[in-house]
């Protein structure tokens, strides 16, 4: 049996719940799960505050409610299953290293910076700096993957190190800044400054977009690997036509400012 | 807290009035420690503790707008770092550059309670003086930079000596500083306008003013010795970091001839070998010329493994360092008055030039032959945090320690030095001078530094311990001007530390020769610039010596 929590008291201000992960439940009962606590505001609060418990903790945590200003669910965790029927707050899986969160809604700012392992999926839309870098540091996600159905917002994938980053409608500006290695693709249309600073890695966009100078074009070809990918990401409800995976990309190599080793590939039917 | 305490049983290391490790009581009463208290006076049974004065930091960096940059630069340091509140104390941020509250409590944390501010441009005293505010349960001061002045350059050289006397008082006065400091001298202001031209040899005249950075530190280590200010200038010399710099380092040290002075984090200056090619160890030249000259006192600068934040007034030193890892760094203007660079940094065990920097520091302490001449600091945070002191002090007074720790590091650097047939051992009382008397003795704190009758009642009590870092880390009972601050290793109390300054003689005539050079060439209204007297709160006035 899982471990089930539905909101019956919305917060007025932001709740931070970094102690709610399906890891650190296992072996709680409900009485156990109610007494955990958690910052509301400037005030320590518990569990049972907000949330109504069922169940005992055996790896499995489904929360419900409007769940949009709970910060900080699932952080730092390291196996199990989190699901969250509703819209979530920021810091979503924050320094996770395995594991799977799943969203049926929309989440915030600041999925998975800093994530090392694990899944997340996010069926709606997500803020600004998904899969990123906390501010100061020069390294982002170290592994893992992110698959957001909806759009994303400015700098998704800062600093990004390594691991996998889908976006299935729009995405804002700065995609892959300072990136490091890794891959983002982003079905819908990509903002402007996509790979500003990156050193290496690959950003896939699906639609033409306004390249910075400092990126430079290379060739049209047809890369294998994404074949392979593309065909992962249909089999996981993406919207992808099939010319998408058939079809010649562009490669522009960059960012000329730093070591020139990234690279972007746009698809040209 | 009672007015009035004894403190009984405890083990008492008191070098500056020559006890060492003797058994008696210590009486405080109003802040201060007397001669005798009634017997029916509370008692504090410190059994099987080691009691020393509360520790003195010559040299760190904690306040002002360079560390304020540095905090900014890195909120990843601070994020994995909270410093949490107590029912008594403020929160806070650590890593290498922690926020005010913290700073002053962390140093409380390890028996601190005065430290001085290294390198505080005459722009940056009033957010210097306003960080201070902010700093808890230390008394601490600051030193101004004067080294790469403009307006004191000119008139070096139109060789006005008189009124270069006055401008140096009025400039000590106007920031409420403590002495002078002088960094890079004469290499600064230059490197500021031309890329490349920075000095490289002290007798190199600068195009700019035609004056030589032996002429400026000449200059000042006359006046301020004429003016009797408590402490000597605070040199950090030309050259920091570059190989065969120990040249320099000499020739600076001769320069002042019998006078006074104060060479600052002298591990950075003892390299020897090829300008441009790896370094190597010259600390037996550096400790053997000031074994021999007892007018000059250094702090180590001992570079201590681990993160650490380049912070200096030495701009053309930073850029250079940014050079390596093409990370972030600032580059501050500073106007008229000195440079300024930050940038994180990282010292690696297995690094050549950073186990050699790591080999020196030790070599220096070990070679010393006068404790009270060469004291404890790692440059907080240039050589490592202050945090890591207790770790240093047990590689100083654990040979054993030492030699594991000697093997873990970069051998090819380690052959370079000398540091593996070093087998001294610091004792208690050594290490009483090299962190407390030495540096107040320096600092010429009377009320600091000693348990004596008169002096302030800082008191560190510390568990006897074998692991001397454990001993070091974590004091039992911090006592701040008679309060107990820390009791059974938590904080029972907050204090409010004093600002230390000196206030020389000078013709108050100055200030108009100098007000027109303003009008031309600052950013800011010449009555605006400085300390004025209702910004100090609780403060003190270090008078001169020859008062």
């Amino acid at each position: 049996m899982s471990l089930e929590l539905s909101m019956h008291t919305p917060p007025e201000v932001p709740l931070e719940a970094e102690l709610l992960t399906p890891d650190r439940t296992v072996g709680m009962d409900s009485n156990a799960v109610s007494g955990i606590a958690i910052q509301h505001g400037n005030r320590q609060v518990t569990v049972g505050d907000f949330f109504t418990v069922k169940g005992k903790g055996e790896g499995e945590l489904h929360l419900e409610g409007d769940l949009s200003r709970v910060k900080h669910l699932g952080s730092g965790m390291s196996s199990g299953s989190l699901y969250i029927h509703g819209d979530v707050g920021e810091h979503l899986g924050a320094g996770m290293s395995g594991g799977k969160i799943v969203i049926d809604g929309n989440a915030g700012s600041w999925v998975g910076p800093e994530m090392s392992g694990g899944r997340i999926i996010i069926k709606g839309d997500a803020k600004h700096l998904v899969g990123s870098a906390y501010r100061g540091s020069a390294v982002g996600i170290t592994g893992g993957e992110i698959y957001i159905h909806g759009n994303v917002k400015n700098e998704t994938g800062h600093g990004m190190r390594n691991g996998l980053i889908v976006a299935g409608g729009n995405s804002g500006d700065f995609t892959g800044v300072n990136m490091l290695a890794g891959t983002i693709i982003v079905l819908g249309e990509m903002g402007i400054r996509s790979g500003a600073g990156m050193k290496r890695g690959t950003i896939i966009s699906m639609h033409p977009t306004e390249m910075l100078p400092t990126f430079s074009y290379n060739c049209d070809f047809n890369p294998i690997f994404l074949r392979l990918m593309l065909r992962a990401l249909q089999s996981q409800n993406f919207n992808i036509e099939d010319k998408q995976i058939t079809g010649k990309y562009q490669r522009w190599s960059g960012d000329s400012v730093e070591m020139n080793r990234g690279e972007i590939l746009i698809f040209r039917e | 807290m009672a007015a009035m305490l004894r403190i009984v049983n405890g083990s008492i290391h008191d070098p500056a009035n020559d006890i060492d490790g003797e058994v008696r009581d210590i009486c405080i009463k109003d802040g201060k420690i007397v001669d005798s208290l009634p017997e029916n006076a509370p008692r504090l049974d410190a059994g099987g503790t080691v009691i020393m004065p509360g520790g003195v930091d010559i040299h760190s960096h904690i306040a002002g707008p360079k560390v304020n940059l540095a905090r900014k630069l890195q909120p990843e340091d601070h994020r994995r770092d909270p410093h949490p509140g107590t029912d008594y104390t403020r929160s806070g941020s650590g890593g290498t550059v922690p926020s005010t509250f913290a700073t002053g409590y962390r140093y409380a944390t390890l028996g601190y309670t005065t430290v001085m501010e290294a390198a505080v441009t005459p722009l940056g005293a009033l957010h210097t003086v306003e960080e201070l505010h902010d700093t808890p349960v230390i008394d601490k001061g600051f030193y101004v930079l004067l080294g790469n002045n403009i307006y004191l350059q000119n008139l070096l050289k139109e060789g006005k000596q008189e009124e270069f006397r006055h401008a140096v008082a009025w400039w000590i006065n106007r920031t409420k500083a403590f002495t002078t400091k002088l960094v890079n001298p004469g290499g600064d202001e230059p490197w500021k306008g031309k890329r490349n031209s920075n000095v490289t040899d002290i007798d190199e005249k600068s195009d700019l003013f035609n004056v030589s950075p032996r002429q400026i530190i000449e200059a000042f280590v006359k006046t301020v010795n004429e003016m009797g200010l408590p402490h000597p200038p605070h040199v950090h010399c030309n050259n920091l970091g570059h190989s065969g710099n120990y040249k320099t380092t000499l020739e600076t040290m001769k320069t002042a001839g019998d006078l006074r002075i104060h060479l600052a984090h002298i591990q950075f200056h003892s390299y020897g070998g090829e300008p441009g090619k790896n370094p190597d160890s010259k600390a037996a030249e550096i400790a053997e010329y000031i074994n021999n000259h007892p007018n000059i006192s250094c702090d180590v600068g001992q570079v201590m493994f681990g993160k650490s934040t380049i912070m200096t007034a030495d701009a053309p030193l930073a850029y250079l360092l940014r050079g390596f890892n093409k990370g972030k760094w600032v580059n501050a203007d500073t106007e008229c008055e000195s440079g300024c660079g930050i940038l994180p940094f990282s010292y690696q065990e297995h690094i050549f030039t950073h186990a050699l920097q790591w080999a020196i520091g030790l070599e220096l302490f070990l070679l010393s032959g006068d404790p009270w001449r060469i004291m404890l600091s790692t440059d907080h945070p240039n050589g490592g945090s202050f945090m890591s002191y207790p770790k240093l002090i047990r590689l100083l007074m654990d040979k054993t320690f030492r030699k594991e720790e000697i093997g873990k590091v970069n051998q090819k650097a380690i052959a370079k030095t000398n540091l593996p047939a070093l087998d001294r051992e610091y004792t208690l009382n050594e290490i009483a001078i090299i962190t407390r008397a030495a540096p107040a003795r320096a600092l010429s704190l009377k009320n600091k530094g000693h348990l004596g009758p008169g002096a302030d009642a800082d008191i560190t009590i510390y568990d006897d311990q074998e692991d001397k870092e454990m001993m070091f880390n974590a004091p039992r009972y911090v006592i701040k001007s008679g309060e107990m601050i820390i009791q059974d290793h938590e904080f029972t109390n907050d204090y409010y530390g004093r600002i230390l300054h000196t206030a020389p003689a000078f013709d108050e005539a100055i200030a108009e020769n100098i007000r027109p050079f303003f009008e031309d060439y600052y950013s800011i209204e010449f009555d605006n610039y400085g300390v004025a007297d209702n910004y100090l709160h609780e403060h003190e006035i270090i008078p001169a010596k020859n008062s």
